[in-house]
């Protein structure tokens, strides 16, 4: 037990952390380029207004010819135009806009109330989880469009006179809703494991709240396994918020195009004749959600609890 | 082993804790049976002293350690400590006596949350109950840190897996120690090191315990490692009480036949033991479910006659500071045979 | 190792120089870095070290249980003499159950949880020798009753969960004893168990030993369990084995520093109440970097500047059979000048307690 022996092994668990430092500081090239990817998209759709792109109402009809043939690409125009002159890098950039906003808006909402809701059930157990897991398979129970359908339509109409809430907001708030159950239950199968485990126990023998236990000793802990299946999600909310468009309840293209409704819209009016209209959309999708999923891996393995073996 | 009575109990004005009646039970599923983990049990410790828990897995002691704790609170019976009978608290003001008892765990890797650092593992208690300025709680994590063998400058702001197996069980001693408790249940704290780093523990709780003035309540599986750190043992059968004793005189002459055969079941090393010459206990400690009558390890004991089933016994004294609870208990040097052809008649 | 294995015709397995490294992202972890022992049919070795000493990967290099990727071996396992270690999936399956088999330490996690016992047992029968499933039915409840399970044929139609740890145990000895093989190596067998299980468990494993004339190979972290049913015991450090001899040698003059401290730091029971241990300083080295010399030397109370420099050979001396590695070994002239010397010196004496 003398200090002199507990010290000296640790040089060299010292160096064998710097190399697992050194490891997980790359990126990687797969990172970079995910990284890279997500930080133009989401910075052209912050500042998309002000971008040097036109407006995604502006029509330039005279280009489009008289069969409906749009050219797939003019000067001025990267991306080409739709069958209705819109140009296809500024529906793309306004699109991501609309999009992001409400996946990250709806996946938010599912962790903050489906993390609570799950940590809590998790955590008291008995009647809190009864009554929180029972909650859950009800939702559950509810195909996943229907029920964004059916709360879209709630939602709107409870909100068609006071005008409170935009139809961004609507969806934000039902696709929230339909991704707080999976999440939540997440949370509850992570928190029950953790909450098993003696830190816990050592912390209410210390005289800690449950407060507490719950949010600084378990929650971080729980944080990882929904924050991957969160990145999951957001892809899932993007294609969802197109199917909705597609139905008529979501946001209408006509007033503002997003991913969703784009891909919605062109898959039944173009894909035959001018399938990269369908594939421009289709692609931001597949590169957003890849580049979720890439750097959420990362950034897992670098926050992932590591534990000694005995 | 019945283990009923407290015959073997101290005056309570000369302990620091004192339990009687101890029982949990836990409810199986939800039908209607329950796991009688721990009966009756009664037991006290004074200042300064250590008590030794020990029994094979299921019979009660790490139960026994918690309900102590009130993690959970027994189902019933008193646990003393000082003037307050801990089960009859509840909310805060159990809370508040929280920074008085603690607890160190078996898995040391479990019993630190992965993603805090070990400063803030240490200083957990000092912070939920504001004790000191923020410097004094940090120089009293430099100085639990020195106490327990780790670096502080070096590895105040690591996290728990860049250490050992051994180095995590040094952070939960610091840790419990942290709030300066009278008294602290430590709950198979070695079993799962090696044996040279179990010694290095051993040594350190001892070393703690001297420091701090602490009391302690040692459970542990292993005899050996019982009996070196403790100044009383009782040994648990099922749940119930066997023998407690001090350490030399209990395990030089055990009186009671499980302890006996727990004694001759230790592989010992040294080659001139046949193990083949020594007592085996047969079959394995029966459900907690629905235990035997009377004595609960007439099952399994060689000298069991009638009288077990029917009569549970009850804690008798038997020597200076021994009590066995069993109707046909050993005399000092008898050793248990593997004979039981007398009794079955 | 012993004379009478010199006097029998040939061990039936052979170690020679067995080396097993494994590819990290941190570098090539020496987990058994040069191993040698030979076993006669009817023998059993005691292989004895702390968790990392790479007792569990050696066992599981002989039996072939080590994944293909990241794995660098080397060395030779002659296995009836015939060379083994380098042997593909499909020479190895046909050794396995037939020649060799193996009782792990978690009997939960060895046997399948969804399949009758019953079942577990046949099924290796059938597979390895062939047999009809009435004959191999009846194979197994002999099989049962003979690892001391009551009421056997109850207990080949349950599944491992409503058995006890030491019944789980028991079957997991039946199936490792059902096609009858010559070497049965038990990794940490009782480890999970409790005492008075253990010692029936160990019982067990002795008789059946000597009933079937089995090679056994005990690995075990418990100097206490070898100690009265090891013909012979290794014990090993980093990845290497620090002393070898027979068990009674072994304890009678023990020679490695390392095994002195790994038996004085164990409590014992005839020690009063209070004995302060005499613990080991520090921790075994990272396999990855071990250190240049001996690797026990930075722990080692008796060791010197040669110690640190020059890695000690695994060579017999005084006693034939007895080998250790050491330039200062316990009991000699030698060893009593280094202990002294650094006791002078005030070096850290690691093995007196640390403080």
């Amino acid at each position: 037990m003398s200090v002199s022996g507990a010290i000296a092994p640790n040089i060299q668990l010292g160096a064998k952390i710097k190399v697992e430092k050194e490891k997980r500081k790359r990126l990687g090239i797969t990172g970079t380029i995910s990284a890279v990817w997500l930080a133009l998209i989401g910075l052209s759709a912050l500042l998309a207004p002000w971008l040097p792109i036109p407006s995604p109402k502006q029509a330039y009809i005279d280009l489009v010819q008289p069969d409906g043939n749009a050219p797939f690409s003019t000067s001025g125009h990267v991306l080409g135009l739709d069958g209705g002159g819109h140009d296809m890098l500024a529906q793309t950039i306004h699109g991501a806009r609309v999009s992001l906003q409400i996946a990250f808006g709806a996946v938010m909402f599912g962790m903050v109330v489906g993390g609570f809701l799950g940590l809590s059930a998790g955590f008291f157990k008995g009647k809190v989880d009864r009554f929180i897991s029972t909650l859950f398979d009800i939702f559950l129970a509810v195909p996943a469009l229907i029920l964004a359908m059916s709360l879209v339509a709630f939602l709107s109409g409870s909100s068609a006179q006071s005008g409170f809430l935009s139809i961004e907001r609507i969806m934000m708030l039902a696709l929230g809703i339909v991704a707080t159950p999976p999440l939540g239950r997440i949370a509850r199968a992570s928190t029950l494991t953790w909450s098993e485990r003696e830190f816990v126990m050592a912390a209410r023998a210390q005289g800690a709240k449950n407060f507490k236990i719950m949010f600084i000793e378990i929650l971080p802990n729980v944080l990882p396994a929904m924050m991957s299946i969160a990145l999951l999600s957001v892809g899932v909310v993007v294609v969802a918020e197109g199917g909705l468009s597609l139905l008529g309840v979501g946001v209408n293209f006509t007033d503002k195009p997003s991913w969703g409704n784009m891909i919605a819209l062109y898959a039944q009016t173009d894909l035959q004749l001018h399938p990269w209209l369908v594939f421009t959309p289709i692609i931001a999708v597949f590169l957003t959600v890849l580049s979720l999923n890439n750097l959420g891996d990362i950034i897992r393995a670098r926050f992932d609890a590591k534990e000694t073996t005995l | 082993m019945a283990g009923t009575g407290t015959a073997h109990l101290r005056e309570p004005g000369e302990t620091l804790l004192r339990v009687e009646n101890l029982v949990v039970e836990f409810p199986v599923g939800r039908s209607g049976l329950k796991v009688n983990a721990v009966t009756n049990i009664s037991l006290d410790v004074r200042e300064g002293e250590t008590l030794g828990l020990v029994g094979e897995s299921g019979c009660g002691k790490s139960t026994t350690g918690k309900a102590i704790m009130q993690l959970p609170a027994p189902t019933s019976g008193k646990v003393l400590f000082g003037e307050h009978d801990l089960a009859a608290l509840k909310g805060e003001e159990l809370r508040v006596m929280r920074p008085r008892l603690q607890m160190i765990f078996q898995d040391p890797i479990s019993s630190l949350n992965p993603r805090r650092k070990v400063e803030d593992i240490i200083a957990e208690g000092l912070n939920i109950w504001n004790i000191g300025t923020e410097a004094e709680r940090d120089a009293k994590v430099n100085e639990l840190m020195e106490a327990v063998g780790l670096d502080p400058e070096l590895q105040r702001g690591k996290r728990p897996h860049q250490f050992s197996g051994g180095q995590c069980q040094r952070i939960s001693i610091a840790r419990a120690v942290a709030t300066d408790p009278k008294l602290i249940i430590c709950d198979e704290p070695v079993s799962a090191l090696d044996v040279s780093v179990q010694a290095q523990i051993l040594n350190l709780l001892e070393d703690m315990k001297a420091r701090y003035g602490l009391t302690l309540i040692f459970i542990a599986h292993d005899l050996a490692v019982v009996k070196n750190v403790s100044d009383r043992v009782v040994v648990m059968y099922l749940g119930k009480m066997c023998e407690v004793g001090g350490p030399d005189d209990l395990y030089a002459n055990p009186r009671h036949p499980y302890t006996a055969a727990l004694l001759s079941a230790i592989p010992v090393a040294d080659p001139s033991v046949k193990p083949s010459e020594r007592m085996t206990l047969g079959g394995e400690i029966p459900s907690p479910v629905s235990p035997p009558s009377g004595c609960r390890f007439r099952t399994r004991c060689p000298r069991a006659q009638e009288r077990c089933a029917s009569e549970e016994p009850q804690m008798q004294q038997i020597a200076e500071d021994h009590f066995v609870a069993c109707h046909f208990p050993l005399n000092p040097g008898e050793t248990l045979t593997n004979s039981t052809e007398a009794f079955t008649a | 190792m012993t004379d009478t294995m010199a006097a029998s015709s040939e061990p039936l397995i052979a170690l020679r120089d067995v080396t097993t490294y494994f590819k990290t992202p941190r570098g090539l972890v020496r987990a058994v870095d040069g191993v040698s022992f030979s076993l006669e049919r009817g023998k059993t070795l005691g292989i004895v070290g702390e968790s990392g000493c790479g007792k569990s990967v050696l066992s599981k290099s002989i039996m072939g249980l080590l994944p293909k990727r990241n794995v660098v071996r080397g060395g030779s396992i002659k296995f009836e003499g015939r060379e083994v270690g380098q042997a593909g999936a499909n020479e190895l399956r046909e050794l396995w159950g037939n020649q060799m088999a193996m009782v792990f330490q978690d009997p939960m996690t060895a046997l399948n949880p969804v399949m009758r016992v019953g079942n577990q047992i046949t099924e290796s029968l059938i597979h390895n020798l062939d047999v009809s499933k009435d004959f191999a039915q009846e194979t197994a409840l002999q099989l049962l009753t003979s690892v001391g399970i009551p009421e056997p044929s109850r207990r080949l139609r349950q599944y491992p969960f409503e058995l006890s740890g030491g019944m789980r145990q028991r079957v997991m000895i039946a199936i490792a004893l059902a096609c009858g093989p010559k070497l049965l190596f038990a990794d940490e067998p009782t480890t999970a168990l409790d005492v008075t299980v253990q010692a029936q468990i160990l019982d067990l494993l002795d008789a059946q030993q000597a009933e079937r004339f089995m090679a056994m190979i005990l690995v075990t972290h418990d100097l206490g369990v070898v100690a009265g049913r090891a013909d012979d015991i290794m014990v090993m450090y980093a990845g290497q084995a620090v002393e070898k001899a027979p068990t009674r040698t072994l304890f009678a003059q023990m020679r490695h520093p390392y095994t002195e401290a790994l038996l004085k730091s164990i409590p014992k029971l005839d020690q009063a109440s209070h004995t302060r241990l005499d613990a080991i300083g520090g921790r075994p080295p990272d396999l990855v970097h071990p250190p240049t010399g001996c690797r026990f030397a930075p722990r080692c109370p008796y060791a010197q500047d040669r110690c640190l420099q020059e890695a000690p050979p695994l060579v017999s001396h005084d006693t034939p059979g007895h080998e250790f590695a050491c330039w200062y070994p316990v009991g000699t002239p030698e060893g009593a000048e280094a202990l002294a010397k650094n006791q002078a010196a005030g070096i850290a004496a690691t093995v007196s307690g640390g403080n």
